[in-house]
């Protein structure tokens, strides 16, 4: 009997050690930012992530507007529901292999590379069509599986630091690590300009740069792994409002 | 090359109104190198002006410690309705241009 | 090598690391820099307000405004505000040209500075009078480093 008490709350332990509770309530990467950062997010027109969401739609004039037409409705939420499954691809796909996939399909064009600033641009103006909405990414159906792999990458140990997602953005949002404040590592912001890169960058970006510091080996852009992480972290975002191009530091 | 400017819609004769630009550019140092080591060579706007109703008001001089995709603000006099034009040229001799009209009452 | 040579150079050696410390010149002097913009005027502190954050934090892009107080006439008006950094391998930032027709001396813009250092703006007024602001900014870097990926 005490046995299994005992081992009842190992378990329990263990399960709690395995997924901890997720950041309540929940606070864009934003918010987490200096008032300089904040600032110049805000900054309707010197957030110089708006430099890409110009060139995008002159993109998206040329190579979308024919099929799509006006982008404020027409791609209004598109990113705030992505990453999504693709009936046509068989697999979950993200905003960046979306609008690829539209142009190597329905316009026979080559795709375009990631973090190209073409595609950054792109990226950047479709995202910038879901300001305010919130993230709503479907996680049941065909897409549960990559959800479940997203999970567990996010509750999985890596690199030589031996550190999972969760230790930081679960477990020490708020804290200081260096002079830098640990945020939530909500998603919703992202393709965002970083102070750091001194240009535009996209979600992958930003999570290789997130394996890099837990010296993991880096999965390469657009990698499967990356995609699923990407859906986990929308359906834990889900709710927050989507406000890009974000501004980091 | 690409640039955003701002200016207000309208303005008040002979009250400076401010005027906002933004433009897309590297800023390379000439100090950084790639992650094959090759030195990155410098690349950045140097030359900056702004004309108003056809009279030059601002004019700036770079160097490599202006932040990439340079942002800078600065006034004009409104005079009367016009056309205020803002110019760059990089080091490479590329250049840009934006332009935005403001009504003086 | 010879034992006396030996007995010098041991001894030199020691000396070393504190000798290419100071060859690193943290700072650069600025004051030639200034003499020139100034016209060898000697500047006069005060008179032009400068706003940055208190800690800069990234390099990359401070954001700085300057203001100098002058009525902006055709007879009494600021020309030029100049920003100089002295630990920035190019100190000479950036120089801003202004005249009546701007109506106001007011400018705004983001800078990189290389680490924490001491900034000038120097201000160039009508009638060859020259207004100057020297303050240190700190400067920090980001936990998560990632250049060159």
């Amino acid at each position: 009997m005490r046995l299994a008490a005992i081992l009842a709350a190992a378990a329990l332990t263990g399960a709690i050690a395995q997924e901890p509770p997720r950041p309540y309530p929940s606070k864009g990467g934003i918010e987490f930012q200096s008032p300089t950062v904040r600032a110049m997010q805000v900054d309707e027109f010197a957030n110089p992530g708006l430099l890409w969401v110009e060139r995008g739609q002159a993109s998206w004039n040329q190579r979308c507007v024919g099929c799509h037409g006006d982008a404020k409705q027409s791609m209004k939420g598109a990113s705030a529901r992505h990453p999504r499954f693709d009936p046509v691809l068989g697999r979950v796909v993200n905003l960046e292999q979306r609008i690829d996939a539209c142009i190597v399909t329905k316009q026979k064009a080559a795709p375009l590379p990631y973090e190209s600033e073409e595609l950054l641009g792109l990226t950047a103006f479709v995202g910038a069509q879901s300001r305010g909405i919130p993230m709503q990414v479907s996680i049941d159906g065909p897409g549960r599986a990559t959800y479940e792999r997203g999970k567990a990458l996010y509750n999985e140990r890596q690199g030589q630091f031996n550190l999972a997602c969760h230790h930081c953005h679960d477990s020490n949002y708020g804290r200081k690590m260096l002079h830098d404040t640990v945020s939530q590592g909500h998603p919703v912001d992202w393709p965002a300009y970083r102070l750091e890169w001194q240009t535009m960058g996209s979600l992958h970006r930003r999570l290789r740069a997130c394996y890099f510091g837990v010296r993991a080996e880096m999965p390469p852009y657009g990698a499967p792994d990356l995609v699923a992480l990407e859906l986990y972290l929308g359906a834990r975002a889900q709710g927050l409002a989507a406000s890009v191009p974000g501004v980091r530091r | 090359m690409l640039g955003r400017l701002q200016v207000p819609p309208t303005a008040k004769k002979g009250e400076p109104f401010e005027i906002r630009v933004l433009v897309q550019h590297p800023m390379e140092t000439g100090f950084r190198r790639d992650m094959n080591g090759q030195s990155i060579p410098m690349h950045i706007v140097n030359k900056l002006s702004c004309t108003y109703g056809g009279r030059k008001v601002f004019s700036a001089e770079m160097g490599t410690g202006m932040s990439a995709n340079p942002y800078m603000s600065f006034y004009a006099v409104a005079q009367a309705s016009g056309e205020v034009v803002v110019e760059w040229s990089d080091d490479r001799g590329d250049t840009g241009r934006v332009t935005a009209t403001i009504q003086v009452s | 090598m010879k034992r006396r040579d030996f007995v010098i150079a041991v001894p030199a050696m020691a000396a070393l690391p504190a000798v290419a410390q100071q060859q690193f010149a943290r700072t650069q002097d600025v004051a030639p820099l200034i003499a020139k913009l100034a016209n060898g005027v000697k500047p006069e502190a005060g008179g032009v307000e400068v706003e940055l954050p208190a800690v800069a934090e990234n390099g990359n892009s401070v954001p700085i405004k300057v203001k100098v107080p002058s009525p902006m006439t055709e007879a009494d008006h600021v020309s030029a505000i100049h920003i100089i950094a002295d630990r920035n391998p190019r100190s000479l930032v950036a120089t801003f040209n202004l005249g009546p027709g701007s109506g106001r001396a007011e400018i705004a813009t983001r800078i990189r500075l290389a680490g924490s250092q001491r900034l000038t703006v120097l201000a160039a007024l009508s009638g060859n009078r020259y207004r100057i602001s020297q303050q240190d900014v700190l400067v920090t870097s980001a936990a998560c480093l990632d250049d060159s990926l």
